[in-house]
């Protein structure tokens, strides 16, 4: 018996918790109920193993005290309905199990069901795969916990109506269920990111949590592109955290971060990953836009940046997943690489589209563009109203003072 | 992404208030409880309060390094809020689904406010 650290012992219930309920869900079905017996578990454990050490076979631990857990639940849920419940299979938890395959994958395209809102899909990824508790995710979230509770029984309710299966999805599925898998891990990294409030610690607990969920499926599929891709693009994007905001919390652009405060380690793991990846699979939206942050995250000093190359990559995003933001960046990108003239040019033309219509971020890129070719004051009657119709308090706080004339 | 809802009353809104019925007033009241029962369970819930009286209300200003308060009530408002739902919920189109649910919608005012959060745009 060791006494090991509280954040070990984390780390520890973390990853075992998907393995834990994989076996559970395999040996007895019914995903709800097994899923509540595994967070109780893990509770347990978390609150007797920091002090009372680990137990020689923690896995082993954990199943057999899920297992009885559920078979209470049983038993009361019978003794209640004096009759036995005919939707499981109940066999007495053997003595010492150890699970042999790993069910991260399937636990994942269960928790991503399409039939999920994304705020459900978060809410049950994190605490069935990654193993956080309710207050965890509620603290991280932003929300109470009686509504990421909610979140999560209403998730699993609707999983039970659709009738999915927990199981290895067969290749096809994989490939028709893996988007929603990575979109649901890149909406908890950017949850991450956009927390309205709240401590500094659990935002970065998030998108922790999502490289670490995305480093499970990218060593689950290795050769799988996009899934390489993402986690790439979640290295790319964290390792510029360090220098994004001021003490204040007010949004540093990248051309002005201090970029001796990026992760260097994290750069070289996300360039690294993306260039083999590049070279072998077939190109998809997550790998291209982890080529581009390598490309700027490549650069020592801003006006290094490879800007030509930036372009070539966006205009392949914009072949591969067209969108209004993407049209914006590319003309950002335009700018660089043809000067600002041209990139207004092309800005005229884009906000014909009525989803860029009216967008602040066009009168964000307006301004920027215009204080390149000197008409400075123009430039800040739209950084006036770009401030006025954010929703970040970040870029708000940025936009005004980029529309304030200088002293 | 979350929105603040704020209801907004004057005293008119107290008039037709007062001019209600009992049975209307109950009405009133168990509508709120249904919406906050309904936005619980659909996980959009994360806290909805009614305040109480403006008359009770303080004002805190700090000036030159020394706090000042004041008591109401304050005859110059005319308009006060009453109470707010902040919510978490997918869009603004069903942010604005749920004010129109709110009792006070029906005789008094209901503003949804976007609540701005920490994204940034990294370019």
């Amino acid at each position: 018996m060791t006494r090991p650290v509280t954040g070990l012992v984390e780390e520890l219930l973390r990853e075992l918790a998907p393995r834990v309920l994989g076996v559970l869900v395999r040996r007895h079905g019914a995903f709800d109920t097994c899923e509540d017996a595994v967070q109780e578990a893990l509770l347990a454990a978390a609150t007797t193993w920091p002090t009372g050490g680990l137990p020689t076979n923690p896995t082993g631990w954990l199943i057999t005290t899920a297992s009885r857990r559920l078979i209470e639940t049983w038993r009361s849920e019978s003794a209640r309905r004096r009759r036995e419940a005919s939707d499981v299979r109940r066999e007495p938890p053997p003595a010492d199990p150890a699970p042999a395959t790993d069910d991260t994958l399937a636990l994942l395209v269960l928790c991503c069901h399409p039939a999920l809102t994304p705020p459900s899909q978060v809410a049950l990824t994190l605490r069935a795969v990654g193993g956080l508790s309710t207050a965890e995710i509620a603290r991280a979230l932003l929300i109470p916990e009686a509504t990421v509770a909610q979140r999560i029984s209403r998730a699993k309710a609707r999983i039970k109506a659709t009738g999915a299966q927990f199981r290895e999805p067969t290749p096809t599925e994989r490939a028709a269920r893996i988007p929603s898998v990575l979109h649901v891990l890149y909406l908890i990294f950017n949850e991450g990111y956009t927390a309205s409030s709240g401590s500094e610690l659990y935002r970065v607990e998030l998108t922790a949590e999502a490289i670490r969920l995305t480093r499970a499926l990218h060593a689950r599929l290795p050769s799988d592109g996009e899934v390489a891709g993402l986690l790439a693009l979640m290295l790319l994007t964290d390792a510029r955290r360090p220098a994004r905001t001021r003490p204040d919390g007010a949004l540093i652009p990248l051309a002005e971060q201090d970029r001796g405060l990026w992760d260097t380690a994290a750069i070289t793991e996300g360039v690294d990953l993306i260039t083999a990846t590049l070279a072998t699979a077939a190109p998809g939206p997550y790998q291209v836009q982890a080529g581009i942050a390598a490309v700027h995250d490549e650069a020592t000093r801003a006006e290094d940046t490879d800007w030509r190359q930036i372009l070539g990559l966006y205009e392949l995003l914009a072949c591969l997943a067209p969108g209004p933001m993407v049209t914006l960046n590319r003309i950002v990108a335009v700018g660089m690489v043809r000067g600002p003239a041209v990139a207004l040019e092309q800005l005229d033309a884009a906000e014909t589209n009525p989803a860029l219509a009216g967008h602040y971020r066009v009168d964000a890129v307006r301004a920027h563009l215009l204080d390149e070719t000197g008409q400075h004051d123009a430039a800040r009657e739209h950084y006036r109203r770009a401030a006025r119709h954010t929703l970040s308090l970040p870029e708000q706080r940025y936009l005004v003072t980029r529309a304030t004339p200088p002293c | 992404m979350k929105y603040l809802i704020l209801i907004h009353s004057n005293p008119q809104f107290l008039e037709r208030w007062e001019g209600l019925t009992d049975a209307q007033r109950e009405e009133f009241g168990r509508g709120h409880l249904a919406l906050t029962d309904e936005l619980a369970a659909s996980g959009e819930l994360v806290v909805s309060e009614g305040l109480a009286d403006p008359a009770l209300a303080k004002r805190v200003t700090v000036r030159d390094g020394r706090t000042l308060t004041s008591d109401g009530p304050f005859a110059e408002v005319k308009e006060h809020l009453a109470g707010f739902y902040l919510v978490d919920c997918e869009t603004e189109a069903r942010a604005v689904q749920v004010a129109s649910r709110v009792p006070d919608a029906v005789w008094g005012l209901v503003e949804v406010r976007p609540v701005l959060d920490m994204s940034g745009w990294d370019l």
